[in-house]
């Protein structure tokens, strides 16, 4: 029994004062209870025919008190960028300006539907459009498809119009290469379009040669999809030659997009030669994770892609909702998802841009690469910068040589930065160096913030050098949890409340 | 900048630590003339006041939904959602936090996850649910995906009940599938059962559908069985199911749909939450992320992102699907506001929808405009006189949203034909100026 579990003991209700412990609905709710007033229908004669309900659903209801309290009990067992520091490594947790929010709810952008007549929505067409002017001038592109529904469907988008434009030359290459440090999603994406996924291993100083491409190279090879600045938190400095030797083998460079917080201002993508790239709205642009979503993908395309945006697009000022609709050359590969997107995502990350500007941008990207080298300078004594040689961008990466001998990993280290108050960073990723630590501070910070952070780490790799063992591989220890089973929860998963077994079936 | 913390010399007290003189010296590795040293082309940053006054200027150019008689389906409905539902979504520890790899400091948004998991799960009659895809057009793709894996066979059979996006989301996202696409069907009468032969990997079904036709599934469910297909079911309206039978009860084994309706707002089209329901023998087989339960190192009951080794995070090319990102929040909201409804209040707002449509549809018939339906729920469609997205524009140029005319998504459907929705919101006052919309 832990620390942790002795103090909870010494109370009757099991609460630690602020840390209460919350049921789940399902076990204090009532299927006759609700928090919504809805008024009796008046007396019609039902046109449900023979498939009106007869099974019960069993859904408990609570009043809104009730509800209240139970959520909120509930969030305050997340931790969260407005409580501390963030660090997850390629996924960008910056501050999330309420502004947004505020916008995103105005009844001319939340309360409209995506079928109205377009006569009644101009503003929301204007919203689009400026959207995507800003974010082709910010990556020197031709065209954007803001639909996609998240930084995976973004690739997908830029992959079929890989596919297509291929397709349209008459040509058929069934091979994608994907550098070993990229995110799962980029193999996943190539393999769900049926294409051969084919791996480029990363020099010893974690970015990708030209040579390492060109040997790979040929007229079955559809395209590569690289990741810049890659998820070592480098800028591939050979990324143009890259560009140069993939045209010149017929093929398209699908440049991953989720790091793009290090670069806007600094590097034009297109001017790098890529043909499409997704931008993660919810990573660089800070629109809220929510949790694990909503996300929002729109993905830019080079002149030779454009012609094959899926639906909807722009034609000047003019919305194209249907394929049978394109004209003039545009050859759309088709639809990705119902209406026009994540419009919400559009409002907030347009109030993000306007807020910062052209100046403000380039000022994020910069600050989040200086506080990811601030804090790669600060530890680079105690702990094991994976690639030393080269600035980071970013984020920053290190790995576990630093705890060698100590019985710490990686994973215990991350759940000691729980008990000092910090999410950990990214664990175990990217899979090219063991025990890979991935820091992205972002341009959120404060110095004092980062300074009492570094100064948390180095305490941290200091105690796990003099062998201070269970601070590590009891942690975390303060958290509303300890660790989770999480094989236990694979072989037998349960995925949804049963009320519980009689005695005698529970016995077994 | 408001929300940049460093200050100049903080910047320049960081280079010095860093040992370097300028911040360009880190952007070392760009390629030569690449690095961008100009001022993009866009404008200056403004102050909160500014960009808030900008912004409002865009949105008050649009009609919002609130601002008139409105009747528009299709896909996305306005429900109305508690305030409750909207200050809770909004509570810093849900909104400003991560995907919950981190289970320990996770634990809020994991219940939530399995909460909403188990009430998808019975409100569609399953085993068991995800924690969300996308949206519904996205987990219906997602969906045919899957029963192609399950049965090892390639053709989808595709009602022409369906919206017609969906069918033109599900033919362009489902690679390796093909399909029998079946006409548009908007009387309600297609025969989809002749369709089925022993390639069929699935036969989609949309009931209510697309048309506001109320579908029994299970003589469907039936013969897909026997040719050793699987029947995916599809809603746009999950408060539909709070009247109508579910897919489960009626023999489903993919049941996928729109969750908007339930807690969330328009919002143009998006975010919305797909909802992803199946069996529990498809388990392994299903998209997206799971939370299960599990304890603690202290034997504590806790949750946990399970089965993740179906996921692109771990399988690479082999995954289940690419997704990464779910809908959360969206999922958050739906859950609060399916919590404060619960069974009782559920079943009473699905009565009163469907009451509201009944009047609708009563009164147009009233005036001579040809209803469609036989059964619907809260949508049906009509026939007016004349081409349907004049009379829709026209009515709209009065603040009038009149529903949706079938042809601006399915140019193969006939002109005249509209789809009209109707839910808890709609008043007596809306209806009567509906009908002065399309009379005559």
């Amino acid at each position: 029994m832990g620390e942790n579990e002795m103090a909870a003991s010494k109370t009757f209700t099991g609460n630690q004062a602020l840390r209460i412990q919350e049921p789940l609905i399902f076990e204090v709710g009532h299927n006759g209870q609700t928090g919504v007033d809805v008024p009796e229908p008046a007396a019609h004669t039902s046109r449900l025919g023979a498939l009106g309900r007869k099974t019960p659903i069993d859904l408990p209801g609570l009043t809104e008190p009730e509800t209240m309290r139970h959520y909120v009990r509930l969030s305050r067992q997340n931790y969260a960028i407005d409580l501390g520091l963030y660090p997850l490594g390629s996924c960008t947790m910056k501050h999330n300006p309420r502004l947004n929010e505020k916008m995103a709810r105005l009844p001319g952008f939340g309360d409209i539907h995506p079928l109205q007549p377009l006569s009644t929505v101009p503003g929301a067409l204007e919203l689009m459009k400026t959207l995507s002017s800003w974010l082709l001038k910010m990556t020197d592109m031709k065209a954007v498809a803001l639909s996609p529904k998240a930084g995976a469907q973004g690739e997908l988008a830029g992959m079929m119009a890989i596919r297509a434009a291929i397709a349209a030359k008459g040509e058929t290459r069934g091979t994608v290469l994907v550098p070993e440090s990229a995110h799962g999603t980029n193999p996943a994406t190539a393999a769900a379009l049926g294409y051969k996924v084919e791996g480029i291993k990363a020099r010893a100083d974690g970015t990708v040669s030209v040579e390492a491409v060109k040997e790979k190279l040929g007229p079955h090879v559809a395209a590569i999809m690289l990741t810049n600045p890659n998820t070592c938190g480098l800028f591939e400095p050979e990324a143009a030659a890259i560009a140069d030797a993939i045209h010149e083998a017929g093929a398209y460079f699908y440049g991953d997009g989720a790091n793009f917080n290090a670069i806007v201002g600094k590097v034009k993508p297109g001017s790098i030669g890529v043909d499409a790239m997704h931008i993660n709205l919810h990573k660089t642009f800070s629109t809220p994770h929510g949790g694990g979503g909503p996300g929002s993908g729109p993905v830019v395309l080079s002149e030779r892609l454009a012609p094959f945006a899926p639906v909807p697009f722009f034609r000047g000022d003019e919305l194209v909702e249907r394929v049978e609709d394109a004209a003039g050359g545009e050859m759309p590969f088709g639809r990705l998802t119902a209406f026009h997107g994540q419009m919400g995502m559009y409002v907030r990350a347009m109030a993000y841009m306007m807020s910062h500007g052209s100046d403000g941008l380039k000022q994020a990207s910069e600050d989040a690469v200086l506080s990811a080298n601030y804090i790669k300078a600060s530890l680079a004594d105690l702990m094991s910068v994976a690639f030393p040689d080269r600035p980071a961008m970013h984020e920053v990466l290190f790995d576990d040589r630093f705890l060698k001998d100590t019985g710490i990993t990686t994973l215990d280290f991350a759940k000691a930065m729980i008990d000092e108050g910090f999410h950990p960073m990214t664990m175990y990723f990217p899979l090219v160096v063991p025990g890979a630590m991935l820091i992205e501070p972002t341009e959120s910070e404060s110095l004092a913030s980062l300074d009492i952070f570094i100064a948390a780490l180095r305490d941290l790799a200091m105690a796990a050098k003099r062998g201070d063992t269970e601070r590590f591989t009891e942690a975390p220890r303060y958290a509303p949890r300890r660790r989770l089973d999480e094989t236990k929860g694979a072989r037998k998963p349960v995925l949804t409340y049963e009320a519980p077994q009689p005695v005698l079936d529970a016995a077994e | 900048m408001r929300y940049h913390p460093l200050t100049a010399d903080d910047r320049a007290l960081m280079l010095k630590k860093i040992g370097i003189g300028a911040i360009d010296d880190l952007f070392a590795d760009v390629p030569a003339g690449k690095l961008f040293t100009e001022p993009m082309d866009l404008p200056a940053g403004q102050s909160e006041i500014a960009v808030e006054r900008a912004l409002s200027a865009m949105a008050r150019k649009n009609h919002a939904a609130g601002d008139g008689p409105f009747f528009l389906g299709a896909g996305a409905y306005r429900h109305h959602v508690p305030a409750t539902v909207d200050h809770l979504i909004q509570r810093s520890e849900f909104l400003t936090s991560y995907t919950p790899y981190q289970a320990e400091i996770s634990q809020g948004t994991l219940q939530v996850l399995f909460e909403f998991q188990t009430q998808v799960a019975r409100l569609t009659g399953m085993e068991v649910a995800n924690a969300s895809m996308y949206d519904g057009s996205t987990a219906a793709a997602e969906a045919v995906m899957m029963a192609a894996r399950l049965t090892k066979r390639g053709k989808a059979v595709v009602s022409g009940g369906i919206h017609p996006q969906y069918r033109d989301v599900i033919a362009t996202v489902s690679t390796g599938v093909t399909f029998d696409m079946a006409p548009a069907d908007w009387t309600g009468t297609e025969d989809i059962v002749a369709r089925i032969d022993k390639d069929t990997a699935c036969v989609v079904v949309q009931s209510p559908s697309f048309y506001g036709h109320l579908v029994d599934l299970r003589p469907i469910a039936k013969a897909a069985h026997e040719a050793g297909a699987l029947l995916v079911s599809v809603f746009t309206e999950p408060v539909a199911l709070g009247a109508i039978e579910p897919p489960g009860a009626m023999g489903a084994d993919i049941v996928v749909g729109e969750g908007q309706g339930i807690g969330n707002s328009l919002n143009f089209g998006g975010p919305y939450v797909g909802l992803f329901a199946t069996t529990k023998k498809h388990v392994r087989q299903m998209p997206g992320r799971l939370s299960g339960e599990t304890t603690d190192a202290d034997g504590k009951r806790g949750f946990a992102l399970t089965l993740s080794t179906r996921e692109q995070h771990i399988r690479r090319d082999k995954a289940t699907s690419n997704i990464c990102t779910n809908s959360g929040l969206c999922a958050l909201a739906f859950t609060i506001h399916m919590t404060l409804l619960g069974e009782k209040g559920l079943s009473r707002l699905a009565a009163l929808n469907h009451e509201r449509a009944c009047a609708t549809a009563d009164a147009l018939a009233r005036a001579g405009v040809e209803v469609l339906n036989e059964t619907f729920f809260n949508e049906f469609t009509v026939r007016v006189k004349g081409d349907a997205a004049a009379r829709v524009e026209k009515a709209a140029s009065e603040g009038i949203i009149a529903g949706l005319p079938v042809s601006r998504l399915d140019p193969s459907a006939p002109g005249d034909l509209i789809v009209v929705a109707a839910t808890e919101l709609t008043t007596d006052d809306d209806i009567a100026a509906l009908v002065g919309a399309l009379e005559g």
